[in-house]
């Protein structure tokens, strides 16, 4: 008697409890493109894994570093080679092993081997080793007052799930190639992976045994991310109920969600600057006076009137305004000048103009197609004819990396909040382990030098005199046409409590519901 | 009436599509004509920076609609038109082989017809459109774009021509006159093309009409989806799919012009194709 009581007793608590379950349906653009940890340095795929990896450092909402799995780091006092971390002890991951050293060495070392996208973060790092079980050191070249900087999207795996499923080294993306952990995780994250579909739907349920239970609100029990590309769609999800926050809201339609009731919005300056990439070695635009013509005959101005809505900030530099190295003066965009740059033009030879092919991607950044669209029209103007070839992120990316592009699209987000990241990847010369996303053939052994300096400069106002001869070169070189820095929009139902992070990188640990 | 009326339509829309270069007052497929500063210009209102004002309002390019929406029309019913065109020969060319030799030839051809039916023309017409798209080289992807869309299309929308043409042989060639022509000793090529072809030409016709409609409407649908003709150059659909982006905004023009306009275009061709179905039907005569 007793028995049958308690059984259905049981499941209608079990039933109540699921009720109160708190589900958020988080929408955007474009889905990650794969869920090993190192394969990729996208802020979409970042965003995801960041759901179920935890790195060892980690920006709150504000961008503030705060501990993660280090619970506290220092260089040596006696030597400012190392770093000393010591790890948050405790910590399981989703397959319940135990996270200590080990692990970390073994996804230190994994990020820098071939075909991870993590090596120009990691490019200072001589060697990592444990010291015991909860302490690791990571000895740099030169002592490198900015590594922590560099960790905070470089996350933890587990090295016996790594070993059992023969994922020692990244899938390179650019090649085609996957392996185990391209669908499947295990992290230390308040998440856990439920289901993946590529671009339909991925589902993810709290962390019982998350180890920061107790230090964030972790009122999310469940996720479920939806990429929704067309942006109507998207926004009509978020307007009739179908998804909780999005996070790339269309310009055109702020007004109507912060009217909708029922509805909010969010924004802050993001850390991102969208640009055109050129070939510097082949073609026409390896020409110096045809990049600078392009680079005047883009008018920043209407492109933020019209295509953007205002919600954009143009520039004349590939750096946001939030990375050390930026000044007011780099900031400054050339005044729109079709005169000089016919006159550039025929200087250079190509009073007739040339064809060119723009690549760009149409699900990644603010309006991007629209604004390959609009530099198509201004091209024209100076007599270049512009072929464009939009594609989704997954075709784009490759395409642009691997230098097959003469002339692309690029967004670059700064996580380190420092120029040498977008040096390392951007400017040096394209080699095994660094300029990694620089197919623009630009390659000065001079300014490379100095990039590889800037790891190991502790006198920081020497550190930034550096920075900014290489932003000389770089300007002059005139390699990439800056455009704008974009401008964050997260829409979400009113119920909801979360920052914007400068990073567009939500931690759904952090939301709370009121 | 009606069929007056719808002919009359279409006529106007074939026209203004041929004569797009003297009537349009803008040339949007040139880009270096472009002002973006002119996007969003709702219609017959000034543009609040250049003080231009547009028939339809502008895109979010500052392409005038009314001028896009006329050069839009010459892609959206050439692609019809050399969709239908493939389709109609495909299909006539098979249906007459099945219907006339019959035997393993016909059950090969209704079978692959029959496979075809089960999926969605659109579905085909996508699946052919990836595969051309793929085996072509990157740098011939865009000039190609709408031969490969003209082909996808055709490929997608033969099965009824070849159905009808099946048919019309099948009751064709017990008829008297093939007969003696079989017996006077014309090579079977001879008795297909110059004997049953023009008498079962009519049903052809129709089904002509309306698989232009179909096309047209195929075309709209795979640029609304992004796969069709590029953006620097829309046609009707891609048109609608930009204007979709613009509707909860308020942008209505954007969406609605082109829209009206294929709805007019696809409503006429099949009210014309009725007409022509009962003129053609000596049932009813």
């Amino acid at each position: 008697m007793f028995k049958k009581l308690v059984i259905p007793a049981l499941m209608i608590s079990f039933t109540i409890s699921s009720a109160t379950a708190e589900t958020v349906r988080w929408a955007r653009a474009g889905d990650g493109i794969t869920m090993d940890p190192h394969a990729q340095n996208e802020g979409p795929t970042h965003a995801l894994n960041h759901q179920i990896y935890d790195s060892l450092l980690q920006r709150d909402m504000s961008g503030a570093i705060i501990p993660s799995l280090a619970t506290a780091w220092s260089a040596l006092p006696d030597n400012p080679k190392i770093w000393r971390f010591n790890l948050r002890k405790g910590v399981k991951f989703h397959n319940g092993a135990t996270f200590d050293s080990e692990d970390v060495v073994f996804s230190l070392n994994r990020a820098m081997a071939d075909g991870s996208e993590m090596k120009e973060l990691l490019s200072s790092i001589k060697e990592v080793r444990a010291v015991d079980s909860h302490v690791v050191d990571i000895e740099t070249n030169g002592a490198n007052p900015l590594l922590i900087n560099n960790l905070t999207n470089m996350f933890m795996m587990d090295k016996g799930w790594s070993e059992v499923n023969d994922v020692m080294t990244p899938h390179d993306v650019a090649k085609g190639e996957t392996n185990f952990a391209t669908m499947n995780t295990n992290g230390t994250g308040a998440f856990m992976l439920v289901s993946r579909s590529v671009d339909e739907k991925t589902v993810l349920k709290a962390n019982p045994d998350y180890w920061g239970k107790n230090l964030y609100p972790n009122q999310v029990t469940e996720i479920i991310y939806t990429p929704i590309q067309s942006s109507a769609t998207r926004v009509a999800a978020l307007l009739s109920g179908e998804v909780d926050i999005i996070q790339d809201v269309p310009v055109q339609d702020l007004g109507r969600v912060s009217s909708t009731d029922g509805l909010k919005l969010a924004t802050a300056a993001q850390n991102r600057v969208i640009f055109l990439g050129l070939n510097t070695v082949e073609g026409p635009t390896a020409e110096l006076k045809v990049r600078q013509a392009m680079n005047i005959a883009i008018n920043r101005e209407s492109i933020k009137k019209v295509v953007m809505r205002g919600q954009s900030d143009p520039t004349g530099v590939i750096m946001p305004p939030f990375v050390n190295g930026w000044t007011e003066k780099l900031n400054e965009y050339p005044a729109y000048n079709l005169d000089k740059a016919k006159a550039l033009m025929s200087e250079a030879g190509y009073s007739n103009g040339f064809d060119i092919v723009l690549n760009c991607p149409n699900d990644r950044y603010i309006n991007d197609e629209a604004i390959c669209q609009a530099a198509v029209g201004m091209m024209a103007q100076i007599g270049i004819n512009v072929t464009l070839d939009a594609k989704p992120k997954a075709q784009h990316f490759p395409i642009a990396k691997g230098g097959e592009a003469d002339f692309y699209m690029l967004g670059w987000g700064v996580p380190t909040f420092d120029s040498h990241y977008i040096f390392n990847y951007l400017v040096h010369t394209q080699t095994d382990d660094r300029g990694s996303w620089n197919p623009t053939g630009y390659s000065n052994a001079e300014v490379d030098t100095m990039i590889v300096s800037l790891e190991s400069e502790t006198d920081l106002s020497k550190r930034n005199d550096t920075i900014s001869k290489i932003w000389a070169n770089v300007q002059d070189a005139q390699m990439y046409l800056p455009i704008h820095n974009q401008v964050l929009n997260w829409g979400m139902r009113s119920g909801i409590e979360f920052d914007v992070q400068p990073e567009d990188q939500p931690h759904f640990q952090f939301l709370k519901f009121n | 009436m009606l069929a007056v009326g719808s002919f009359f339509v279409f006529t106007t829309i074939i026209l203004l599509a041929i004569f797009a270069n003297y009537l349009a007052p803008h040339t949007p497929f040139d880009p270096s004509t472009l002002n973006l500063m002119n996007g969003f210009t709702p219609p017959m209102e000034p543009n609040e920076f250049t003080g231009q004002v547009f028939l339809m309002g502008t895109d979010d390019q500052g392409r005038d609609l009314f001028s896009t929406i006329l050069y839009g029309l010459r892609i959206s019913l050439f692609v019809g038109l050399m969709a239908v065109l493939l389709a109609m020969v495909l299909g006539v060319i098979l249906g007459l082989i099945s219907g006339f030799s019959g035997g393993w030839l016909d059950i090969i051809i209704m079978r692959l017809a029959d496979i075809q039916m089960t999926f969605p023309s659109i579905l085909v017409a996508m699946l052919v459109y990836g595969v051309a798209r793929g085996m072509l080289p990157p740098e011939l992807r865009y000039e190609m774009s709408i031969t490969v869309l003209i082909i996808s299309i055709g490929l997608s929308e033969w099965v009824p021509f070849a159905r009808t043409v099946r048919g019309s042989t099948l009751v064709e060639k017990e008829k008297d006159y093939i007969t003696s022509a079989r017996m006077l000793g014309l090579k079977r090529f001879s008795i297909m093309t110059r004997h049953i072809l023009p008498n079962i030409l009519s049903p052809v016709l129709v089904i002509a009409t309306i698989t232009f409609a179909l096309a047209i409407i195929a075309e709209a649908t795979l640029s609304f989806l992004g796969v069709g003709v590029p953006t620097t150059k829309p046609s009707l659909g891609t048109l609608i799919r930009i204007g979709q982006d613009f509707l909860f905004s308020g942008e209505w023009w954007i969406l609605l012009f082109p829209a009206l306009t294929l709805l007019a275009l696809a409503l006429s061709i099949n009210l014309f194709g009725d007409w022509l179905r009962d003129m053609l039907n000596p049932k009813i005569h």
